[in-house]
């Protein structure tokens, strides 16, 4: 044997997963959200789930051929950007206004800060805030079954609690496009976990630490229909299957996810009940991602076979 | 009840079925035999032959020549051709003993003849042990008879014998566990001899249920040693994670096995033990596994240390495809070879000669810090951070993220998705800041 063989440094073998196959398995678990929403708000639904999506990819195509950089379109990490943030708008609201978005969760959100991996913050959820900011009306005004109304969680918020826990369940509600079904969400959520794509840490956490707070300082007692309420409604199931458990800008450290999951809750506890809005997970995520290497730089866990032991290296 | 692990560790591809059937089939050198004097961690061994001296099966041709470092024997009978270096499979070059062999096999006197070691004390088994030149078979090749002189041989409470063979592909302990487990048990009385208070744990994978089966019937009648059944899953073969899924102790990278009581030896370097001292054979043989889907048909070979990789390949009947690497040891801690033409050594569990060559398939992307790493980790570390930490050749980050306390065992490597050279880097660091620390 004459030929060089080829050498590389041990492990020499690898796991079947992939960044793309990871990402893949995200985009199928939020489609029976996507496929509800689109049922549940019409053809203007599919419409801008198609155009975020469209708009994401090609913002990142765009911006990778014009900086030079390598194509990184192909993993699949834009396209659910995309994805995420047409299920946290209206169904009606504006096509030029949700391009902007998704260019401004790419370019600004994503690409500024390095690309893939780099961002301190969900893409998707910036962009969503940074809509908020500049287009509130917008944002905040939903229209069901033709009839322009309030979300169920800003009735319940106001003293109405006419709306019935079983539509906030299956979803037949106002809201964005994607939030509304808990049912489908959880089926995703369900498929995520089997699949180990993300763990239950940060999305118990989250709803667990919520639920208690809410329970306590929700002005409702020991209401059991309250409290579901509050968790089937708005963006809570959505942010803490597919939002928080984001693996760029969630902590990496098994205590980190959970500390990361409790302060969410709380976070979101604080803006439903003590804010001027109902609504709160969006700025909850995108406050506690920022908190991140500094929970992070907490949680570092104990090495094997050092537990109690100090010797300072 | 659930089986002994630890937290963490992976299930690649096992591929044991390749070679797991097959009897060891001993194979006699062809050419040249080649001796590194450094086959072992530690002070290479000195030259005690020079060229044209005769030497014999058995005779002693390298010194050890510190505390930590290995006497090495010779396989054959012959005539020393050359003392000079020569290539070894890592790429480095070593002295070696180049010993033309004759053929006739004529050992040293009292070669092959059963001993007593009842007779013995246990200062002649360790001297022994040593003589032989029996150091750690399982690849690190820490020399045996300093790991038998602890401090305070009354505090060892256990002997593992590490039967577990995590490292995908490799069947030799399993085949020597169905084919001799008398000579493990009989090694591991050896053993039990030195630590009077020691109980033998012969510790296996819940994969290998035939050399469960047959160990368990080999000491049915031995009051002091017991057959642990462990959790199949990557690494626990680990001289720490086997520690702890078998005795709950646990150890860090600055104790030893023993300052928790425990003694680690594997399969193979038990039965040397047995050889050494029973029958007055020093280490100059060991069994290897050649396997991988390029080889025609894989099998398992008792060889003749000192002998050439490449003289081996035959043996599985050449190669159906061609290679695309040969890896010696398992696919997960082994080493890559570049050329075949290099010694057979003390440490070479295997040849894995794999068609594709899953590193090169895939470019390395951007780090999503899925957390994978995090979760195989056996040692509890966060190798996402100490990678980015050692890329960047931030050493001090490095050893603050506990980066010396990683075993290098490749699970990180194994599951990222990004298929990012996590191991790599540490191994560098590693390097790195070990090295710093003994310059000052």
């Amino acid at each position: 044997m004459s030929n060089l063989l080829n050498i590389s440094s041990s492990p020499h073998v690898r796991d079947k997963s992939s960044t793309r196959s990871i990402m893949w398995d995200v985009f199928l678990a939020l489609m029976p959200a996507a496929l509800f929403g689109v049922w549940n708000f019409g053809y203007q639904a599919a419409v801008l789930i198609v155009v975020c999506i469209a708009a994401s990819v090609l913002a990142e195509y765009i911006w990778q051929k014009a900086m030079k950089l390598p194509l990184t379109v192909s993993d699949g990490s834009a396209a659910l950007t995309g994805l995420l943030l047409a299920l946290n708008l209206s169904a009606a609201f504006p096509i030029w206004m949700a391009v902007l978005g998704s260019v401004f969760a790419i370019i600004i959100v994503k690409q500024l800060f390095g690309g893939l991996g780099q961002n301190f913050m969900n893409p998707a959820l910036g962009a969503r805030c940074f809509l908020m900011v500049s287009f509130a009306g917008k944002m905040t005004s939903f229209t069901y079954d033709g009839v322009t109304g309030a979300t169920p969680l800003a009735l319940i918020k106001s003293g109405d609690d006419s709306t019935q826990l079983i539509d906030m369940f299956l979803g037949t509600i106002g809201g964005t496009i994607g939030e509304t079904s808990t049912l489908a969400l959880l089926i995703g959520a369900a498929y995520l976990l089997i699949r180990k794509v993300i763990t239950w840490k940060i999305p118990v956490c989250y709803i667990v630490t919520f639920a208690v707070f809410a329970l306590l300082f929700g002005g409702h007692g020991f209401d059991m229909t309250y409290l579901a309420k509050e968790i089937c409604g708005g963006g809570l199931i959505l942010g803490a299957f597919f939002m928080a458990t984001d693996y760029v800008t969630s902590p990496i450290t098994p205590k980190g996810q959970i500390a990361f999951g409790i302060l969410l809750g709380v976070l979101t506890g604080v803006f439903r009940i003590f804010g001027a809005s109902a609504e709160g997970v969006s700025y909850a995520i995108i406050i506690s991602n920022l908190l991140v290497p500094l929970i992070e730089k907490a949680t570092i866990p104990v090495p094997f076979g050092k537990e109690g032991i100090k010797d300072g290296k | 009840m659930s089986e002994a692990t630890f937290r963490g560790g992976v299930h690649p591809y096992e591929g044991k079925e390749l070679s797991s059937d097959l009897p060891i089939k001993t194979v006699m050198p062809k050419g040249d035999m080649i001796f590194p004097m450094s086959q072992h961690i530690g002070a290479p061994a000195k030259p005690i032959v020079s060229k044209g001296d005769k030497v014999l099966v058995g005779q002693k041709i390298g010194e050890a020549s510190g505390f930590i470092s290995a006497n090495i024997c010779c396989s054959v009978s012959g005539t020393v051709k050359a003392v000079e270096p020569r290539m070894l499979l890592n790429g480095s070059s070593a002295m070696c003993v180049v010993v033309e062999n004759d053929g006739a096999y004529t050992g040293i006197e009292g070669l092959g003849e059963d001993r007593d070691y009842t007779k013995l004390s246990k200062d002649e088994i360790r001297d022994i042990v040593k003589e032989a030149g029996i150091v750690g078979m399982g690849g690190a090749g820490f020399p045996t008879n300093v790991k038998l002189a602890p401090k305070e041989p009354d505090k060892i409470d256990y002997i593992l014998v590490n039967g577990a063979e995590c490292e995908p592909y490799l069947t030799s302990d399993y085949r020597q566990m169905l084919e001799c487990p008398e000579e493990i048990v009989g090694g591991l009385k050896v053993m039990l001899k030195l630590f009077d208070k020691a109980t033998g744990l012969i510790c296996i994978e819940d994969n290998k249920p035939a050399a469960i089966e047959k160990m368990k019937a080999a000491v049915a009648n031995e009051s002091r040693i017991e057959v642990r059944v462990l959790k199949t899953k990557y690494p626990q073969g680990g001289e720490r994670t086997l520690i702890s899924a078998a005795t709950g102790r646990k150890i860090y990278s600055k104790k030893l096995p023993a300052d928790e009581g425990c003694v680690v030896d594997n399969i193979s370097t038990v039965i040397a033990i047995y050889r050494a001292v029973c029958k007055q054979t020093p280490l100059i043989t060991r069994v290897m596994t050649l396997t991988g889907d390029a080889f025609k048909k894989p099998i398992n070979v008792n060889v003749r240390l000192g002998c050439n990789h490449a003289d081996l390949v035959p043996e599985g009947e050449g190669f159906g495809q061609e290679p695309a690497k040969i890896i010696s040891g398992g696919p997960m801690m082994g080493f890559a070879m570049f050329d075949l033409n290099v010694p057979v050594t003390k440490t070479s569990s295997s040849i894995l000669a794999m068609t594709k060559d899953e590193v090169a398939e895939f470019e390395p992307t951007p780090c999503i810090r899925c957390g994978r790493c995090v979760e195989a980790c056996p040692g509890n570390l966060v190798p996402q951070k100490m990678a980015v930490a050692a890329m960047n050749n931030d050493y001090d980050t490095f050893v603050s993220l506990n980066g010396m306390e990683c075993y290098e065992c490749g699970s990180c490597t194994y599951v990222c998705p990004a298929k990012r050279p996590l191991t790599q880097s540490f191994k560098q660091a590693r390097q790195y800041v070990a090295a710093q620390a003994r310059k000052k």
